[in-house]
């Protein structure tokens, strides 16, 4: 990642969200600034997809608001921001079925150009689009695979290719909902790679991720934020949150530290 | 260098068989009976028509069970131009049929497009039936039941009134009309190879992630809407002369249901499939219907059957053997 400058880019401020009875955000505020790799960390029901989906625009929060650099966000949706410069990839796979992998990036590549209402001009024969698409392939290595359709791909690619496209879009944020999940344990460092190395030639100012594997948040971020039953339990940088017991005992290593939890709750109760 | 090579040549075979199938179609009327060639002139302003539904269908996922409201409207603005209003030039009613279904469509688009689905297909159906009730209610304006007549047009300024109507329609008027259809179906093919048309494509496969990409799917649903809207008006506008006659009947949903029966006889995934539904269903009614009253019922369990066996149409069908000859 770049050096963080400081600049605030993101921020959520106050965000509550309930379904019904159950509260999935519960007040939850923090700004994210240029240059930085934040991770989301939490247990199962945390409340971390709703989270990306309202910063995302696809679920409007009952209270509080999100801002984009200077403009407030809230709700506006994503087809909006992703015009502004903020664009994110999915936990499940989400993918044009019947695209070749050139296809698929090319969506993206077409809406931000802005070239999607060229009613009469030929795809194939627009060198700027294809070029480019075939760019990003090479960029997260399924440019042998360009012409393979993407519901014959396998589920690791698959998933890249969900980033890959994310990242066509040229945003200055990227929200990763769990980049890493489905995918085996030996290819996972080889895509955190991939990302990192991609988003420095794009120039991707700052990325979100919701991860569940603890030792790619650790080994990639420069700031943690761990939620717990739609709170904030502890935002700081790696160091601080390994030695943060109680974030460690809810979110890290939950079952082995349960006892230290509860005498924790005990504690503050 | 082998598959470049074979790309080619399908290309060119495409190229060879699109060339000799039009040739053939021009020519038709000089070595069969007029009443074939009256059938094809039908089938050519259908054919017109799916096209443009095709994109709302197979290329968007729109399924709309009103199209045949827009075909209504360029047949009416046919027989008002021509009975009404004394204008006879064929290109006028063409550019006239348009700028009303155009605009008609973008004011029920803005409605139709907010849903998908069956929410989508029965606005759609709604509103075909409100206009069927508007031409049969309005009688003064729009002879109701009994409809107006359509005089015959100039083609290219030329008056063709001393010609014998069956001479007319079979020979300069079917030229006129397949060369119509031979400008659309490129224009469409342009439309469907463009950005615009990965686009729509994009929203049919998946609009949630069509969205996040920035495609601004509501928006795009509704260009596709006005497009085909616009294309119907145009099939029915050429149909109009060829029957000599429109009444509220085009614009009844059983008329929706025959393009979208169309559409599924050849295959909303090929891009010539509506053109292949539409010509087989043509020709199978004018056979089945002289052969028995109960000529519905044999095309409700055709429909029937191609929706389970072989849901890509006849193009489907055709694509997938050749696939098994080819490995």
């Amino acid at each position: 990642m770049n050096e963080a400058t400081g600049r605030m880019i993101l921020s959520a401020q106050d965000l509550h969200k309930h379904y019904g009875e159950f509260c999935a955000l519960g007040g939850v505020s923090f700004q994210i600034n240029e240059g930085e790799f934040v991770s989301i960390i939490g247990p199962n029901g945390a409340g971390k997809t709703t989270l990306i989906n309202v910063l995302t625009g696809l679920l409007k929060p009952n209270q509080g608001k999100v801002f984009f650099k200077d403009m407030e966000i809230t709700g506006i949706g994503p087809e909006r921001l992703s015009k502004l410069g903020l664009a994110r990839s999915f936990q499940l796979v989400n993918i044009f079925p019947n695209f070749t992998v050139l296809e698929f990036l090319m969506v993206a590549i077409v809406s931000r150009l802005g070239k999607g209402k060229n009613f009469f001009s030929s795809l194939l024969r627009d060198q700027e689009v294809t070029g480019e698409a075939l760019e990003v392939a090479e960029l997260f290595g399924l440019g042998e695979k360009k012409d393979v359709l993407t519901k014959n791909l396998p589920q690791g690619d698959k998933k890249m290719l969900d980033v890959a496209s994310a990242f066509a879009l040229h945003p200055e944020v990227i929200l990763l909902d769990e980049p890493t999940s489905g995918v085996s344990t030996s290819d996972k460092n080889k895509i955190m790679e991939t990302l990192v190395s991609a988003s420095k030639k794009i120039g991707i100012k700052s990325i979100i991720q919701v991860e569940h594997d603890m030792d790619i948040v650790f080994s990639y971020s420069d700031r943690i934020i761990a939620l717990h039953q739609g709170k904030i339990l502890a935002d700081g940088a790696p160091e601080t949150i390994e030695k943060d017991e109680e974030v460690v005992c809810t979110v890290v290593g939950q079952k082995e530290c349960f006892k230290i939890f509860s005498s924790i709750l005990n504690r503050e109760g | 260098m082998r598959i470049p090579w074979e790309a080619t040549s399908l290309k060119n075979f495409r190229i060879v068989v699109l060339v000799v199938v039009s040739l053939f179609l021009l020519g038709l009327p000089l070595f069969t009976g007029q009443f074939i060639s009256y059938l094809m002139l039908t089938f050519f302003a259908y054919a017109i028509t799916v096209v443009g539904f095709n994109l709302l269908f197979g290329y968007t996922g729109l399924l709309s069970f009103g199209h045949a409201l827009f075909m209504a409207v360029g047949a009416y603005t046919a027989a008002f131009l021509t009975s009404r209003f004394s204008v006879l030039y064929m290109e006028v009613i063409l550019i006239v049929s348009v700028i009303v279904a155009s605009i008609l469509a973008a004011l029920i688009g803005t409605i139709c497009v907010r849903y998908i689905k069956i929410y989508f297909a029965m606005l759609t159906l709604a509103f075909g039936m409100l206009f069927y009730t508007f031409l049969l209610k309005f009688y003064y304006l729009t002879g109701g039941d009994e409809g107006m007549r359509v005089l015959r047009p100039y083609l290219l300024g030329f008056n063709f009134s001393e010609v014998p109507k069956m001479q007319f329609l079979t020979g300069s008027y079917y030229l006129y009309t397949f060369v119509i259809l031979a400008i659309l179906m490129f224009v469409m093919w342009k439309i469907i190879s463009s950005p615009f048309g990965l686009c729509l494509k994009a929203i049919r496969d998946n609009p949630e992630k069509a969205e996040y990409l920035g495609v601004s799917v509501r928006k795009y649903r509704w260009y596709a809407f006005v497009i085909s809207g616009a294309y119907a008006a145009i099939g029915g506008a050429l149909l109009a002369p060829a029957i000599g006659q429109v009444d509220p009947g085009l614009t009844y949903w059983t008329h929706s249901g025959t393009l979208v029966f169309m559409t599924l006889l050849g295959g909303f995934e090929n891009f010539f499939g509506p053109l292949i539904g539409g010509i087989v269903y043509i020709f199978l009614q004018d056979k089945i219907m002289s052969l028995t009253q109960y000529w519905r019922f044999i095309f409700g369990g055709i429909l029937a059957f191609i929706v389970i066996a072989a849901p890509g149409g006849i193009a489907g069908v055709i694509s997938s053997l050749a696939k098994r000859r080819k490995s």
